[in-house]
């Protein structure tokens, strides 16, 4: 059985805070947060609701900044990096799975899937070949040319995954990704999700509050009141 | 892809877009007539004048137009009209001779305006001849005059009865005889109006007449010196239309901006979603900016194919005014009709006016998109 610190590190936080003052109290939503996560893992960020699981996520995607403490993906230290930077970070290290409304309700499931690609300015043909192919292996390959409108919530969460997959991250993010879905889409979805990581050795990393979805994770790290109170790796 | 993402954006709420595109249409429309009714009586009035009498561009001795006596008539120096005629952009030169006299038959008379003209050379100005009711076009060395009617109803007279003109002439000689006979200024000419080609030529013409003329003996006067009051007319109906204008558009800005504004509120969420996978803000930016072009252009177009036709069937077809308005129109010299001016300048304003709105007005979208981070725009979009 292989251990986390076999492969190579990914996420790298080190002593993370994170304070809003958006109101009139502060509010410490992160605190002396130190977490690895290495390729090929399936983690479970999991917490009551408030725990801080989303500003984790936010912090490690790059789409926040941490009040105090590092944070390095993919070896860059992307708490420096300005905002074009990041945008292109984001575009090329990172898959984003939102809990729901992720997909541009005017494409179709099959543009949807090229549309980081086409930022990404994949070549046309290789594309084309991509997104057919993943949402072939997904099972969407007849919904292909249909817009998010006329999915159920379950599979445009997949196309949704489908959409991180095709971009070749460094690993995906996944906020709490069956909030919105019914217990046998969610299952479904994380199994697709499992599958995946296996065959595409791709690392997910996502926040759930479902006991059925933790269930599936190989590393569960739970978070409460902003502090990591536990965080065990299973076989 | 960005062109198609934009295009199907703008459909979205097709509702919304269509009552958008309704509405610029609807001004466009509005305005182009409004425009096009404008500028066409402006071109009527300034035809009507210029065309009707003065012409474009006339030469009279200095201080003529200040004093407009016989007195300030000239000798044209030999060739000048030959010299003119050939330049660019000149139709024609009209000489003429004015003056008043008293017009009198048997027992009636009354004051007139005699005026002394070369046939040939007239029609190219006034075209007087087609517009003789009864009798004869008048020759150069004819005994008959051409009457305007009003005047001829006036004392009374038909074809063929003869009229007795009594008035000074030149520095105070009597004479008889027809025009420079008859005020015993011979060779002489008041002015010499230039027909130019082109409206437009004025300027030039006048400037290269101006050249091979003796300034300090002749003054050479375009329409726009010897009709202010016209000018300043059609300027003061020009700014007051302009205000209408301007009004009706702001009225329709209003709208377009309450549309930007929900294109973006309503979409902050995807925008949002678009930031975090690595959609650059300046790619998102052009998205939202196309489609805001890609709709100005939908309703200009859709203002034009509508306004267009009507335009045109109008500038062909002239409204006829009312038989209560006519006789007032007449008074003034003005033929009684509303004429549509179909010039270009009618439909590219309105285009660029809507366009620079949509500009101006997009800047609010554009604004958004570079100050939101992601996890606000998709925190408060949702
Ligand atoms: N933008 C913000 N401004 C102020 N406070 C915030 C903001 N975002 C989050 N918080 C606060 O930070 C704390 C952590 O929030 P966070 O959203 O990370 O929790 P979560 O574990 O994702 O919760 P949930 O399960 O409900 O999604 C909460 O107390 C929340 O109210
Ligand atoms: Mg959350």
């Amino acid at each position: 059985m292989e251990t986390v610190t076999d492969k190579k590190i990914v996420i790298e936080t080190r002593d993370i805070a994170k304070v809003y003052h958006d109101s009139k109290i502060a509010v410490q939503a992160l605190r002396d947060v130190d977490l690895e996560i290495s390729e090929g893992e399936f983690t479970a960020i999991v917490g009551p609701s408030g725990s801080g699981k989303t500003t984790l996520l936010n912090i490690i995607g790059g789409l926040d900044n941490p009040t105090a403490g590092t944070i390095k993906v993919a070896g860059r230290d992307i708490s420096k990096l300005k905002d074009s930077e990041r945008i292109d970070f984001r575009l090329h290290n990172i898959g984003f799975v939102f809990q729901q409304y992720n997909l541009i309700p005017v494409l179709t499931a099959r543009e949807n899937v090229e549309f980081i690609m086409l930022l990404q300015k994949i070549p046309v043909h290789e594309m084309k070949a991509r997104s057919l192919h993943l949402l072939e292996e997904v099972g969407l390959k007849e919904k292909a040319n249909v817009r998010p409108s006329e999915l159920s919530g379950g599979q445009q969460q997949r196309v949704a995954v489908v959409r991180a997959l095709a971009s070749r991250p460094k690993f995906i993010l996944a906020d709490e990704p069956t909030a919105n879905l019914d217990s046998a889409s969610a299952a479904n979805l994380l199994d697709m999700m499992a599958r995946m990581n296996q065959e595409e050795g791709m690392t997910f990393i996502f926040s759930t509050h479902d006991q059925r979805v933790i269930d599936k994770a190989r590393r569960v790290v739970t978070l409460e009141d902003g502090i990591i109170k536990s965080d065990e790796v299973r076989s | 892809m960005m062109f198609k993402l934009a295009w199907r954006n703008i459909w979205r709420n097709k509702r919304r877009t269509i009552i958008t595109i309704v509405s610029i249409a609807f001004a466009v429309i509005l305005s182009s007539l409004m425009r096009s009714m404008q500028l066409g009586s402006y071109e009527r009035m300034i035809d009507n004048s210029v065309r009707f009498y003065t012409g474009y561009i006339q030469i009279h001795k200095l201080g003529y137009w200040d004093e407009q006596v016989l007195d300030n008539a000239f000798y044209p120096p030999k060739g000048l009209q030959e010299q003119i005629e050939s330049l660019d952009g000149v139709e024609a030169a009209v000489p003429r001779l004015e003056s008043f006299a008293l017009a009198s038959f048997k027992t009636r008379s009354r004051g007139a305006m005699v005026i002394g003209i070369d046939p040939e050379k007239e029609s190219h100005l006034t075209g007087v001849e087609h517009k003789i009711t009864e009798g004869s076009k008048v020759g150069l060395n004819d005994p008959r005059v051409l009457m305007g009617s009003g005047l001829a109803d006036y004392l009374n007279m038909k074809v063929g009865d003869t009229l007795v003109l009594i008035s000074q002439g030149y520095h105070g000689v009597n004479a008889a005889g027809k025009y420079e006979y008859f005020y015993g200024a011979e060779g002489l000419l008041t002015a010499m109006a230039v027909v130019t080609d082109q409206p437009k030529d004025v300027d030039d013409v006048r400037e290269e007449i101006l050249g091979d003329l003796d300034t300090t003996a002749y003054e050479v006067m375009g329409w726009k010196t010897m009709m202010p009051e016209l000018i300043q007319g059609i300027e003061i109906d020009n700014i007051s239309g302009i205000i209408m204008l301007l009004l009706l558009y702001l009225v329709i800005g209003f709208g377009m901006f309450g549309t930007f504004l929900m294109m973006t509120k309503e979409r902050l969420y995807e925008f949002g979603v678009m930031l975090s996978v690595g959609m650059h803000r300046s790619r998102l930016q052009l998205l939202i900016f196309s489609e805001i072009v890609l709709l100005a252009i939908l309703a200009v177009l859709a203002g034009f194919a509508l306004s267009l036709p009507v335009i045109n069937y109008f500038s062909r077809n002239p409204i006829s005014l009312p038989e209560e308005y006519k006789t007032a129109f007449e008074k003034f010299d003005i033929e009684p009709i509303y004429a549509f001016s179909n010039e270009p300048i009618v439909f590219t304003s309105q285009a660029w006016v809507v366009f620079f709105m949509a500009l101006v007005l997009s800047a609010y979208p554009l604004y958004k998109i570079w100050k939101i981070d992601p996890v606000t725009a998709m925190r408060e979009g949702r």
